[in-house]
């Protein structure tokens, strides 16, 4: 019961279009699922359920022990505690890097300002941006961008770390920046879920990988099984394709 | 016109590749043909021919750009040429008559500045309020935005003072002494209309990924619009903002239909005041008048270019 993560039965429809159909899904703490699948298969609408910028249709999601399909919950008390990293950044335009970390931290968690950016200045050189404090979004490669939208979710001190393709809008070149500082959040023990086309990135850091086609869940086990010897010849299918663009 | 420029594009690219030439003029028999061959006629050319009997596509621009120099400046020539010189100096820029007119600019000059800042305040709550309704999740305040933003911006201004000037006092038995608020609410009332709409655009502008990003990191519905849609709002709505206030500036001028004493003439009353004065100047004050308007409006628009560049660099600061 002490699980991060808790869905139960998931359904989202958009209109007449059913994108999740029944899903189930536990994350315990400190576990980091990677979430593979073919586009349109629902990965990035059920991540979307576990902060609630998707309202679920039907079933439910526990959130660090909260019920969140609960119309009567505090729905921005849980989010401050799940960062969100998206594929197109999504930093703050009119503000530099440093006050992309500290806006929340000042405005939600109250903290003092001095206190915010000591906070964000520690998670700007986690990831390697430090000396970026002053830029402009503007002024940064994607690469820094979405390292600086890492460093602002952790700047929340989140229990729980959610990526939506993270790399997916980058450059070839910087996808690997990115990565790194992923899989260090990973192997210092944050609890992450993350949708990825990246396959040796979750083949090495994912504890389990899930596979969803259709908008449920196809095959789910441990990273090296479900990429290196799947069992569901969908998974397969899809994973050939996936590593090998020459196969067909 | 398109048409004709698309179908010369095949011979013209012809003539472009024999303008490559230097070896198939050497040889110009087997090779040279096979591209002109769908052409027949044309295709029997031999590059000099084609050549000099059309112009490249460059030089033909270089031709027209010459021809567009030499009408401007038999126009520039034309104009200069029919102004009656003296007729100008004495009843179109009448120094004298200018200089006539000096005292009565700076109280005129506050004046429009005064009816335009007025009713700009007035405007600014409202079209913030309708702006705000429009995107209401509750229909009726939509459909009342709606109409009033169409019936606004749909009659001329001059009815709108008109109406507040007269109707209203009728209607409603509700007298205003003050000219001022008389002329603030009715040019308010109008550019309500345009500011709603522009505040409108600009919040539905503000990309959605932001709201998200702000979402996710715990902040409310309305800390996110005061945070992070608001401000972006503010520098996308800002060029516009500035064209209304300009619109604003020149709508003052129908002040004037309200009745005013001569504490409260705006620039283009005492324009055309001093067009019945004694110093005479003919048209003169009306051109006097115009200069004055640009006086405002010019430097808005600097003011704005200069906000816009401060909106984009100054968080790089």
């Amino acid at each position: 019961m002490n699980a991060v993560v808790e869905i139960t039965d998931l359904h989202k429809s958009f209109g007449p279009r059913e994108v999740l159909r029944g899903v189930d899904l536990t994350v315990a703490p400190g576990e980091v699922v990677c979430v593979i699948g073919p586009s349109g298969s629902g990965k990035s609408t059920l991540l979307r359920c576990v902060n609630q910028l998707e309202h679920a249709t039907a079933g439910s999601v526990r959130v660090l022990g909260t019920e969140i399909n609960d119309p009567d919950v505090d729905i921005d008390a849980v989010r401050q505690h799940v960062g969100m990293v998206f594929q197109s950044f999504n930093l703050f335009t009119h503000q530099t890097v440093l006050e992309n970390c500290t806006v929340a931290q000042r405005k939600v968690l109250r903290r003092s300002k001095a206190e915010a950016e000591k906070v964000a200045l520690e998670n700007l050189a986690r990831v390697g941006l430090a000396d970026r404090a002053g830029a402009t979004p503007s002024q940064l490669s994607g690469g820094q961008q979405q390292r600086v939208a890492i460093a602002r979710a952790l700047s929340m001190d989140p229990a729980l770390m959610l990526f939506d393709e993270p790399t997916s809008a980058l450059d070839p070149e910087l996808v690997g920046e990115v990565l790194a500082v992923m899989r260090e959040l990973a192997e210092g023990g944050m609890t992450m879920i993350v949708v990825t086309h990246e396959m040796a990135f979750a083949r090495d850091v994912a504890d389990r990988v899930v596979f969803m086609d259709g908008g449920t869940i196809l095959e789910e086990g441990p990273a090296d099984q479900v990429i290196g010897t799947p069992r569901e010849p969908r998974t397969r299918e899809f994973l050939d394709r996936v590593l090998d663009p020459t196969h067909r | 016109m398109t048409d004709s420029r698309d179908s010369s594009g095949v011979p013209l690219g012809r003539a472009d590749t024999s303008g490559l030439r230097g070896a198939p003029d050497a040889d110009p028999s087997a090779t040279d043909r096979t591209p002109g061959t769908s052409g027949g006629a044309a295709g029997a050319g031999v590059s000099p021919v084609v050549r000099s009997r059309r112009l490249s596509p460059r030089r033909r621009a270089r031709l027209w750009r010459g021809v567009q120099y030499a009408i401007l400046l038999v126009a520039v020539v034309a104009v200069l040429s029919a102004v009656d010189r003296e007729t100008f100096t004495t009843s179109v820029f009448n120094l004298d008559a200018a200089r006539a007119m000096l005292p009565d600019l700076p109280g005129a000059f506050v004046n429009t500045l005064t009816y335009m800042l007025g009713a700009f305040a007035v405007g600014l709550v409202l079209g913030t309020v309708l702006a705000l309704m429009k995107l209401s999740s509750v229909a009726p305040y939509r459909a009342i935005a709606t109409v009033y933003i169409e019936f606004f911006r749909g009659i001329p201004a001059l009815l709108v003072v008109l109406g507040v000037a007269y109707g209203v006092p009728l209607a409603f038995d509700l007298r205003i002494d003050s000219l001022i608020i008389k002329i603030a609410i009715a040019l308010g009332l109008v550019s309500a209309a345009y500011i709603a709409e522009t505040l409108r655009a600009g919040i539905a502008a503000v990309p959605r990924g932001q709201i998200e990003a702000a979402r996710s990191l715990g902040m409310s519905h309305s800390r996110t619009m005061i945070t992070v849609v608001i401000p972006q709002a503010f520098r996308i709505v800002l060029p516009p903002m500035t064209n209304e206030i300009i619109l604003l500036t020149k709508d003052t001028s129908l002040v004037y239909l309200m009745g005013v004493t001569q504490a409260q003439f705006e620039l283009t009353k005492v324009g055309n005041n001093a067009l019945n004065s004694s110093a005479g100047g003919g048209m003169t004050g009306l051109v006097v008048a115009g200069l004055c308007y640009l006086v405002i409006t010019i430097p808005l628009g600097f003011v704005a270019r200069h906000l816009e560049r401060r909106g984009t660099k100054g968080a790089a600061a």
